[in-house]
């Protein structure tokens, strides 16, 4: 019991010399975690502002000519985007048949074949920086290689242009995903004689498809809403056209068209052309969600 | 492949005629597999009983050519990456050699932008492109740091996941609904209520002199910080998350309270990743187009108000490539794309190796 004196005195005196101390440091604790729950308000907050915006303009402009008729002349009430849903469908579908097999590759050749060389570290490196780089240097080096040499506008530019941008995203998805299949599942594969490519196709492919599936549609999110590298690729068009060597209607074109006209009934165009647009964007973003819940095979651990 | 047959180690250095020669790779392995292998009584039957498996195999040949030409197929894609790069960089160095001849490196030192003379000089659009992504950092970084302190160390664990989507969702919304938006709501705000009242009470400053249409720089910057904040916020957090838990337990442990643990144990620990972040932000703020080319207001001027109208170099590329008829023309806004890209590359470059020296070692978590 001799020490219980002892130990009070050590202890009391720092405690009353801190205590204002202790004060400023929970004072100042409280403050900064408000300033931090402040913080996240602000930043939802345009969110909210945006969507909740854009649902009550787009909404209440959006009818059934928007989806089935072409772009009326100024002047003329109604007219719609139809050529603009079909020709974003065309620039979308041949920039992911050019860019998402070579993404693909590319990740594949990252994950299976690259790792831990100095070329796999440098193509990784490289599609990072590449994803870095503005949409709208693609665009003018597409218009520099294609346009220029063909001498017209044409939805394969545009096409070309949105691959480029599409290539580095999917690669670095694949070799993530890739990256979470466990070595067990190939080792099984190798073990049992199956050659190398036939492991990575039928086997880590196979199993890291929901995943890689996953960066494929963000990707295609990502691309969907891009006009940067369509100005002067795809151009725009105010007919329909499915030829692939001439100018083509995309929507993000031709929000970007009516949203700085002066003009109040393009204005409303543009407002249910950019819901429809993201629209779509977010179901491929809620597809992604549902694809990813199922997950990929997980383990490792033996 | 090697690794289907089976080597015992009674007979490997002279029995065994299959592995060293059917991979290279397959010297090293082989030890490895004759370890495990120790009590397998396999090799004696292994050329006599009838095996549904090597007939298999014996039918597919070694798959050796199969296996190298994949393996090519699979290098040419990746290498296709390199040659984007490369490929972007000469043709634009190409389309844009008339400038670069006749300018030099005076395009860049120069606020003449006269294309009916054919003067060239892309002085203000760097001007604008570093005011506006200066004021884009200011306005996100501290907001963007403060989600990512939220998200990982304060919030309730069930706010987690919505706020992490909901921030990553502000990502997914594309450049030219900001630039909507910003033209029907952010113009009119800024030009009735919150560009007056900045000029009544910082108009001290000068920064807010001058004519005020609410399009113009600061208009500019404010979407730009809407639009780089997920970014910066989505990898800051992963780059906390990146700090190990034991760090945190140690701060606590020795009294201190939440802010100061998250000061000297997180923010400490992470602060070149975090720089890597916001340096990533800075790379999408300089090549951001479509929103910026809407409400920037387009005009090749350096005035000190930041209401007046301006012009960055990826909207001057979009707002004028349409109108560049004559070759000087044209080919000084691809000088510009090539500034815009050699700038973009360096940064990134830089920020991508701040990133990976920080999440590099850290063990892979997804919440």
């Amino acid at each position: 019991m001799s020490t219980q004196p002892i130990q009070a005195s050590i202890t009391r005196r720092p405690l009353r010399v801190s205590a204002t101390n202790r004060m400023l440091r929970t004072g100042i604790n409280r403050f900064v975690t408000g300033l931090a729950v402040l913080a996240t308000l602000l930043v939802l907050a345009p969110l909210f502002a945006i969507l909740l915006y854009l649902i009550y303009k787009g909404a209440s402009s959006l009818n059934l000519a928007f989806f089935t008729h072409n772009p009326a002349p100024v002047g003329e009430p109604g007219g719609g985007m139809a050529n603009s849903i079909v020709g974003s469908g065309i620039i979308l579908a041949l920039a992911s048949f050019m860019g998402v097999p070579v993404g693909i590759c590319a990740g594949l050749y990252l994950a299976e074949f690259g790792r831990g060389k100095l070329l796999g570290d440098a193509v990784r490196f490289t599609a990072d920086v590449l994803n870095g780089v503005p949409s709208i240097v693609m665009g003018i080096s597409v218009y520099s290689l294609i346009v220029m040499r063909e001498r017209h506008f044409s939805a394969f530019a545009g096409g070309v242009a949105l691959a480029i941008m599409m290539v580095p995203t999917i690669t670095r998805t694949t070799e993530e995903m890739l990256l979470q299949v466990p070595m067990s599942v190939r080792e099984a594969a190798l073990g049992l004689g199956v050659s190398k490519w036939r492991t990575a196709l039928s086997v880590s492919l196979r199993t890291a498809s929901p995943g890689i599936i996953t960066g494929c549609m963000l990707a295609f999110a990502r691309v969907a809403g891009e006009t940067a590298p369509l100005l002067f690729t795809a151009f725009g068009n105010q007919f329909w056209s499915f030829a692939l060597t001439q100018p083509i209607a995309a929507l993000p074109l031709q929000i970007f068209v009516y949203a700085i006209s002066p003009y109040d009934e393009w204005h409303r165009l543009a407002w249910a052309g950019a819901l429809v647009l993201i629209g779509l964007i977010m179901a491929s973003v809620t597809l992604v969600r549902i694809f990813a819940g199922r997950g990929t095979v997980r383990g490792g651990r033996s | 492949m090697s690794s289907s047959r089976m080597i015992i180690p009674g007979e490997s250095p002279s029995g065994s005629p299959t592995s060293p020669k059917s991979g290279t790779s397959s010297a090293a392995a082989a030890p490895a597999v004759a370890l495990s292998m120790d009590t397998a009584p396999v090799s004696s039957e292994r050329s006599s009983a009838p095996s549904v498996i090597r007939d298999f195999l014996r039918g597919r040949g070694s798959g050796n050519v199969a296996d190298k030409s994949f393996a090519a197929i699979m290098l040419l894609c990746a290498c296709s990456i390199f040659a984007i790069v490369l490929f972007i960089l000469f043709i634009l160095v190409a389309r844009s050699k008339l400038t670069l001849a006749q300018f030099g490196l005076t395009f860049f030192s120069t606020s003449a932008w006269d294309p009916v003379s054919g003067n060239f000089g892309a002085l203000p659009f760097i001007y604008g492109t570093l005011m506006t992504s200066l004021l884009a950092l200011l306005m996100a970084v501290p907001l963007a740091l403060g989600v990512a302190v939220f998200v990982t160390e304060l919030c309730p664990r069930q706010l987690r996941a919505p706020i992490s989507f909901l921030t990553e969702l502000l990502a997914a919304i594309p450049s030219v609904v900001y630039g909507l938006w910003a033209v029907f709501v952010l113009v009119p705000i800024m030009r009735d209520q919150l560009g007056p009242a900045l000029a009544r009470y910082f108009g001290w400053t000068q920064l807010f002199g001058g004519a005020n249409f609410g399009m113009g720089l600061l208009t500019a910057s404010m979407i730009l910080a809407i639009m780089i904040l997920p970014i910066i916020s989505s990898l800051t957090r992963d780059i906390m998350r990146a700090v190990p838990d034991s760090q945190r337990e140690a701060v606590l442990a020795l009294g201190a309270t939440r802010w100061e643990m998250i000061r000297t144990g997180v923010l400490r620990n992470s602060r070149i990743g975090i720089v890597g972040a916001v340096m990533l932000g800075l790379g999408r703020a300089l090549g951001e187009t479509m929103a910026v080319t809407m409400v920037i207001g387009n005009h090749p001027s350096i005035s000190r108000s930041l209401f007046a109208p301006a012009n960055t170099l990826a909207s001057v590329i979009a707002g004028e490539f349409s109108e560049a008829t004559d070759d000087t023309y044209l080919s000084a806004l691809i000088e510009i794309g090539l500034a815009l890209f050699l700038v973009t590359i360096v940064v990134n470059a830089v920020a991508r190796l701040m990133v990976w020296a920080v999440t590099r070692g850290a063990p892979a978590r997804s919440i």
